[in-house]
């Protein structure tokens, strides 16, 4: 189980609702937190684009089993996140593995839906043209159609990110750590710690919109032919 | 002992099917149903009216653009036992309020957003020959726009309500009531001997997600409205 770094502060139960000494105190532990929710969130998002991307490929290859794809990716999304940790929990126990499988799960329909709907853009000329210079089927996917595809890819992304990092604060249930661990040790020490509650929602909120940012920038800066493209 | 002999203990267990005991799958799952629902309705009455007459006077387009990345990037675990700890310390019921107010907070955002999509890509033409005939605005709104969004609105209750029974769940660990996620967190407080709880916990969450999101499709069929409905069908 996780080691509790967090040093408890006497008497925090009077009106200052947000303490800065606690978080100057705890900085080391709340660095820690932070950078166990970034890897927990990189590492969802990891395996979910891979199978993503196979399953759109598959998708892209064979027309009739996209819909059987993106409805069963439909029907895993539905799934709320504690009743899936708590079905995965009996087989993985409290572990890694546990964590992962709903976290890159719910990140499949939203993925595979925008790497399929970013390729069908992709105009025919384009398709043609390279197919006449002699591309060949693997190849015009993987260097032309996937790069054109990639604005509405990382639209996609950019949600699944958002989304994925709400949902690690949830997996501090299973003792993984990242900043849910503050949310739920906050109401666990003797009285109510809300900084630690506060430390937790906020830093999570903050590390949202500075992810959804920075993939906003990267799509700049990657695909800068192309502008306003939405998740769907 | 395996976690599939506590499973079986657990379901033997004499009140695990009574409507009426605090132990009974079904009387957890129609709290969790009344919660959802409860936070869906006030939601709805909070934002669907405000969100038409925004989009009819076309006001409000970017916090309509920007309500559902907001409302995405709030954890659901957080807000809950934010509000718990508020509510403690106002002394108010904490086993009502704090989830109540997570939850309202968040469904709104899909149904704001939906609202407003819904009526803002509705064909002009339709509102202006409605406002030819001599419809007044608030006609408009209530008798062509709203009909018309329906589709699009109950999409957004559909993502809204989902969230609601996931959120509900997790609001067990704070709330002596949370639903079927009562068994789940009840179950981890105990570790390993609570896995048979935990598992038919979870599995129960996840049937009545998939129930509930069966049943929102359903009635999306039939609350389209007819020539809509026929439209869409000439249009495939």
């Amino acid at each position: 189980m996780h080691v509790n770094t967090v040093t408890p502060l006497a008497a925090d139960s009077g009106p200052p609702i947000f303490q800065w000494k606690w978080v100057d105190r705890n900085a080391d532990a709340i660095v820690q937190r932070l950078v166990e929710h970034i890897s927990l969130t990189g590492a969802a998002l990891g395996i979910g684009l891979v199978v993503s991307i196979g399953l759109a490929v598959v998708s892209l290859r064979y027309r009739w089993s996209y819909p059987v794809i993106l409805g069963t990716a439909g029907a895993l999304y539905v799934i709320p996140s504690l009743g899936a940790f708590a079905v995965l929990v009996p087989f993985f126990g409290l572990t890694f593995v546990s964590a992962m499988i709903p976290l890159a799960t719910y990140t499949l329909l939203i993925l595979i839906r925008n790497i399929v709907t970013g390729v069908d853009q992709v105009p025919n000329e384009v398709r043609e043209a390279a197919v006449g210079m002699g591309y060949t089927r693997g190849k015009l996917l993987w260097q032309i159609e996937l790069p054109l595809a990639l604005p509405v890819v990382i639209a996609g992304l950019r949600v699944a990110a958002v989304t994925t990092i709400g949902l690690v604060t949830v997996t501090s249930m299973l003792g993984l750590g990242g900043l849910g661990y503050f949310i739920r040790a906050g109401i666990q020490t003797a009285t109510p710690n809300p900084t630690m509650i506060i430390v937790g929602v906020g830093l999570s909120v903050v590390l949202a919109v500075v992810v959804d940012l920075v993939l906003w920038l990267s799509e700049r800066v990657l695909a800068p032919w192309s502008r306003k493209v939405r998740a769907r | 002992m395996s976690f599939l002999d506590q499973l079986n203990a657990w379901l033997a267990d004499p009140n695990r099917w009574s409507w009426t005991d605090k132990a009974g799958v079904p009387y957890r799952t129609l709290e969790h149903l009344r919660f959802s629902l409860l936070a869906l309705a006030i939601a709805a009455v909070l934002t669907i009216p405000a969100a038409l007459w925004l989009a009819h006077y076309r006001r409000g387009a970017f916090l309509a653009s920007s309500a559902v990345n907001i409302g995405r990037a709030i954890p659901s675990f957080g807000l809950i036992i934010l509000f718990w700890f508020l509510a403690s310390r106002w002394e108010l019921d904490t086993t009502f309020w704090p989830l109540l107010l997570a939850l309202v907070a968040l469904a709104m955002p899909p149904l704001f957003t939906n609202t407003y999509a819904g009526v803002v890509t509705l064909e002009q033409e339709t509102i202006d020959a409605a406002r030819g005939t001599g419809y007044r605005e608030w006609q408009i709104m209530l008798r062509l726009e709203l009909p018309l969004a329906s589709p699009v609105i109950l999409a957004g209750a559909r993502v809204a309500f989902l969230q609601l029974i996931a959120t509900v769940a997790i609001g067990a660990i704070v709330n002596d009531g949370g639903g079927l996620g009562r068994y789940i967190v009840d179950g981890f407080a105990v570790g390993a001997q609570g896995y048979g709880a935990i598992f038919a916990g979870g599995l129960a969450a996840v049937l009545l997600a998939l129930v509930c999101d069966g049943a929102f499709a359903l009635i999306t069929r039939v609350a389209t409205p007819r020539g809509l409905a026929l439209q869409n069908a000439r249009r495939d």
